[in-house]
């Protein structure tokens, strides 16, 4: 057996080059000043960014909650089909996610312009423009589009592995239809929610992409960590200790949601 | 309820296509406008055949994807193979580790990858060798975050495998190689595939590592997209969007009809 568990060296190497070491590097850029002595002024100086990163939290909510209440009763209504549509209607739930990211959000741009679709249809049927794009229902909006498809996913795989005899079971015993979906469905596909909640929040909180492009001047906290380290404002100490901080934060988010659910090693592959 | 529902899903899909199809429709208006129709033009194609930065970022993408996910797939289909044989505590520690770039925020993985990259640029033109980000960091960074969706897409094939039969090959006098390749192999390899399409899509996809880990030498199409859209109005991107959408949407359909017909089989075969 031994032999076997040689084979995995290769990736403990590569993996303590590529992963663990990165992280270690912006745990150290962190905590030291240019000269390299020990700091924590970059934290300080971090401080200074708290009302974006709560603005980054709280956008990222939002779109998560949309996510839910627009994505479940979807991935709800493509379980109960008929096995042959279920798998088109995935598909056609999938398929935007094939696209490169940058070119729907680039799309979204299009739409939202002053001059754009959006606004042109409103003018041609008498009503007044309105200014849509460079606002934070925007980048929300964003957020929603390109992140939905995450949590359709697993919830959807979740529903579909539910043991149907139990949803009889209750309405044998005389449940009606809202308490069958309280008590039975609801529980049974946390799991999913659970797992959809993480695979849409990671990625909100920490974009920079929507923001730059549908949010016009607006700072989410991961706009600031690229501008510390490609911007003009050249810092990788503050960068690294915004990131770190951000870590902390999907960490702690991770930790809590795991409570809910036991295990998860699954469920983050679908 | 029935209609309704369907009502519902039909919205859905408006809400994800509509913009796709908006874009596509404009990729072949003879003005740069994006919303008035001008008439049908096929020039923002021509223009992107002969856009070279975009050319040679296609050709970037695809060699990176394609040697990322090759990698990948040996490095995490051996890593799963060893990782599944461990006991409790060191397995339980590796898939922690495993876990850590899936979970992670992509812009911490790419700042701390271009953390790792310029540390060690530094040391080398220390003695006089001069690196620079290119094609090699970004086959790296990529291979860096392919391999864990390679390990949890071998894993639970692994899991499922009847441990027997490999050490009853070995009983019947294969060698451990011979044994790896003849009974674990053929069993694990429909996770190793999916393994190995999922790194290869993600590879293709991915903007921001590649963002923070592509010099000027070599740029992925993400990035190159990136600084377009910074730019001005430029209708190339739409009619780059047409061929991206169009391309992914007859290769899965390819793929689809594949699976359907396989599936079809088998039902026909039980019965």
């Amino acid at each position: 057996m031994t032999s076997k568990k040689v084979m995995a060296l290769p990736y403990v190497f590569w993996m303590i080059l590529f992963t663990i070491v990165p992280l270690g590097m912006v745990l150290y850029f962190a905590f030291t000043t240019e000269g390299g002595g020990f700091t924590l002024a970059n934290f300080a100086e971090a401080a200074k960014y708290m009302p974006s990163l709560m603005q980054s939290i709280w956008l990222g909510m939002l779109a998560t909650i949309i996510c839910l209440l627009i994505g479940y009763p979807v991935a709800y209504i493509i379980a109960k089909a008929s096995s042959r549509s279920q798998r088109t209607m995935i598909l056609l739930i999938m398929m935007p996610m094939w696209m490169n990211f940058l070119l729907r959000t680039y799309a979204w741009m299009t739409l939202l312009e002053d001059t754009g679709i959006i606004n042109d249809f409103l003018a041609s049927i008498g009503l007044p423009r309105m200014h849509l794009i460079n606002t934070e229902g925007a980048i929300v909006l964003g957020m929603v589009y390109n992140f939905l498809p995450f949590m359709i996913m697993p919830i959807y795989s979740v529903l579909t592995k539910m043991d149907k005899r139990l949803i009889e079971a209750a309405q044998d015993l005389g449940s009606n239809g809202v308490n069958v979906f309280r008590k039975i469905i609801m529980p049974l596909s946390l799991p999913g929610i659970i797992s959809g909640i993480t695979m849409v929040f990671v990625p909100a909180v920490s974009t920079f992409v929507v923001s730059k492009m549908l949010g016009g001047g607006e700072m989410l906290i991961g706009d600031i960590i690229e501008s510390q380290f490609f911007g003009a404002t050249y810092n990788p100490y503050l960068g690294a200790a915004l990131s770190l901080i951000l870590m902390v934060l999907v960490l702690i988010c991770m930790t809590v949601m795991n409570q809910f659910s036991d295990d998860d090693e699954e469920a983050l592959l679908i | 309820m029935k209609f309704l529902s369907k009502f519902y899903l039909a919205f859905i899909f408006v809400f994800l296509y509509a913009p796709i199809l908006v874009m596509i429709i404009f990729s072949f208006n003879d003005s740069k406008s994006r919303s008035v129709w001008e008439g049908f033009s096929l020039k923002w194609y021509k223009d992107l055949m002969s856009d070279s930065a975009i050319i040679d970022a296609l050709k970037t993408t695809l060699i990176v994807a394609i040697i990322a996910s090759l990698c990948a797939t040996v490095i995490g289909t051996l890593a799963a193979v060893g990782i599944n044989a461990m006991k409790k505590k060191l397995k339980g520690f590796l898939m922690l580790a495993t876990n850590i770039p899936m979970v992670n925020p992509e812009i911490v993985t790419g700042v701390s990858l271009m953390l790792l990259f310029v540390s060690i640029f530094g040391v080398f033109s220390a003695i006089g060798i001069n690196l620079e980000f290119g094609m090699l960091t970004l086959i790296l960074a990529h291979i860096s975050f392919n391999i864990p969706y390679v390990i949890l897409s071998v894993l639970p094939k692994l899991r499922q495998m009847n441990k027997h039969s490999y050490e009853a090959a070995l009983d019947l006098g294969c060698n451990p190689l011979k044994a790896f390749f003849k009974v674990v192999m053929p069993e694990i390899m429909p996770g190793v595939m999916t393994g190995m399409l999922m790194a290869f899509t993600l590879s293709l996809d991915d903007f921001v590592i590649s963002y923070c880990t592509s010099g000027t030498s070599a740029q992925t199409l993400s990035v190159v997209i990136y600084s377009m859209t910074r730019k001005s109005v430029n209708p190339k991107i739409n009619a780059l969007s047409a061929l991206m959408f169009i391309t992914v949407f007859l290769l899965m359909l390819i793929v689809n009809i594949r699976q359907m017909r396989d599936s079809d089989a088998k039902v026909g075969a039980k019965r």
